[in-house]
């Protein structure tokens, strides 16, 4: 696909972002890359991020999806800040809301209740992440 | 006007969000969002920063950022990034540097991607720069990627470039090169804690030294100068002060340690006094409407070029007449051109 191809169109922009204590972000650079190498428009957080600072990022850089990497098990308390924020700011409903790591099924549920649209697990394919996006990036 | 311009306008974050990305994209409607934001523009200070990669340009604008922040000045932040000339796509990973101004709103931090080609990147800089003018940020503070023509470019959009050199960036024939050393109205040695510092602090201002005399100072090239028609009789209010020239300082930092920011933000209010005093600033601004005039004027003909072009067979077409040695490319030249020049005869 040549530049000036993808020029003309618009380009996805993602927020891949860590949040809280969790300290391990191989996944989430290796995440970066595959959404890079896509054709996105990556926006990487670095490391122990408060939900504040990830609202501050994802309503200024105005992005499509929003991606929530973490490892910690700290998901039910982190992840509704950053909902909250999102609708502060009046930026949730036209936003994916991603998370990705190792989320129990019963909080999956509640965690989609609240908001998020899709939960990747460990065994989630990178091809499938990106589908999923290119299907339900919001128009705008 | 549009609701996302009064939004923008009311202050709403996600507004001047939308603003940007629109610009960036070149969604139907951009023209005339900032259209009504001009009139809004004006009063913020534009700064330029730019440098090799790996200078150290995002750390210290973070800490200037928080500096202006203290002093109660709203900032507004636009990082360029290169992006893939294969998948189109970007990291953009400036915005990690910005740590001292973590969930602080009044720093709005926006990470643009070059996005490959055609010059698009210095329009969508301008407009957005336009965008977070009429927001009502006191400073603006554009960074550049770091390599390239776009150092160059920054010229066009900001008040006062800044240029990081990085210790040890390379012998005195490297500084010869022309284009960063021109373009600088400040100079910052950043890293100064590192080995070979001072060795490049004297070979910077050995250089500046020597560039004496070309220009009166001001970062905007002769050919600028050129378009705004100020002749040495209109530069300032003030005669006596007319012939001054600016030499530009070179400020040593160690930006992950904060040393050094105040002399930093000392040295670009100092290029703003300047500038004030004499008349410069005026100056650059219709030099900078000029050459965004030109652009868009050279980028809006280029388009009805296209379509007349398109009209007569499109360039595949044109090519192969051409190669089949039928035609050569002046006549296909002249025949786009021709309605245009009878249209234009007509009026005249």
């Amino acid at each position: 696909m040549s530049v000036e191809h993808e020029q003309s169109g618009r380009t996805i922009r993602c927020l891949v972002a860590k949040v809280g204590l969790d300290g391990h972000d191989r996944g989430a650079h290796v995440i970066a890359r595959a959404l890079r190498d896509a054709g996105f428009e990556v926006i990487y957080s670095g490391l122990h991020r408060s939900p504040d600072e990830v609202v501050q990022a994802a309503v200024q850089e105005d992005v499509d999806v929003v991606g929530i990497s973490i490892l910690s098990g700290a998901h039910n308390t982190l992840v509704p800040k950053i909902l909250d924020g999102l609708k502060e700011y009046d930026a949730f409903d036209d936003r994916l809301v991603l998370v990705g790591g190792i989320v129990p099924e019963d909080d999956k549920e509640e965690l989609r209740a609240q908001g998020v649209d899709e939960i990747f697990g460990p065994g989630a394919s990178m091809e499938e992440m990106i589908t999923y996006i290119r299907e339900h990036a919001p128009e705008r | 006007m549009s609701d996302l311009v009064e939004d923008l306008l009311a202050g709403k974050h996600s507004a001047l969000a939308r603003v940007i990305t629109k610009i960036e994209n070149r969604s139907p409607g951009y023209r005339d969002v900032v259209s009504d934001l001009h009139q809004h523009t004006g009063d913020a200070d534009i700064v330029g920063v730019t440098g090799s990669p790996g200078a150290g340009k995002s750390t210290l604008v973070d800490k200037v950022a928080a500096a202006y922040r203290k002093e109660g000045l709203t900032v507004g932040v636009i990082a360029i990034d290169p992006s893939s000339p294969y998948s189109g796509g970007a990291v953009l990973g400036d915005r990690i540097r910005m740590a001292s101004n973590a969930g602080d709103m009044d720093v709005f931090f926006r990470s643009m991607s070059a996005r490959g080609s055609l010059g698009g990147l210095s329009t969508a800089t301008t407009d957005a720069v336009t965008a977070l003018d009429a927001f009502g940020k006191d400073k603006i503070i554009v960074e550049t990627v770091g390599a390239g023509q776009n150092e160059v470019d920054i010229v066009r959009t900001a008040d006062t470039v800044a240029v990081l050199v990085p210790p040890g960036s390379g012998d005195d024939v490297q500084m010869l090169k022309a284009g960063i050393l021109e373009i600088g109205d400040v100079f910052v040695v950043n890293k100064a804690d590192l080995d070979g510092a001072d060795r490049t602090v004297q070979q910077l201002r050995e250089m500046l030294q020597n560039r004496g005399g070309q220009g009166r100072g001001g970062h905007h090239g002769p050919d600028q100068h050129a378009e705004t028609h100020a002749g040495p009789d209109e530069v300032g209010p003030d005669d006596e002060t007319a012939t001054e020239s600016w030499s530009p300082p070179i400020v040593e930092t160690v930006a992950n340690r904060a040393e050094g920011v105040d002399e930093f933000i000392t040295a670009l209010a100092d290029h703003g006094d300047f500038l004030d005093r004499t008349g410069r600033r005026d100056e650059q601004e219709r030099a900078r409407f000029a050459a965004e005039i030109r652009t868009l004027l050279r980028e809006d003909a280029n388009g009805l070029v296209t379509r007349e072009l398109d009209r007569k067979g499109g360039i595949d077409q044109a090519i192969s007449d051409v190669v089949a040695r039928e035609t050569d490319p002046y006549t296909v030249v002249d025949d786009v051109l021709a309605p245009l020049r009878e249209c234009l005869d007509r009026d005249a």
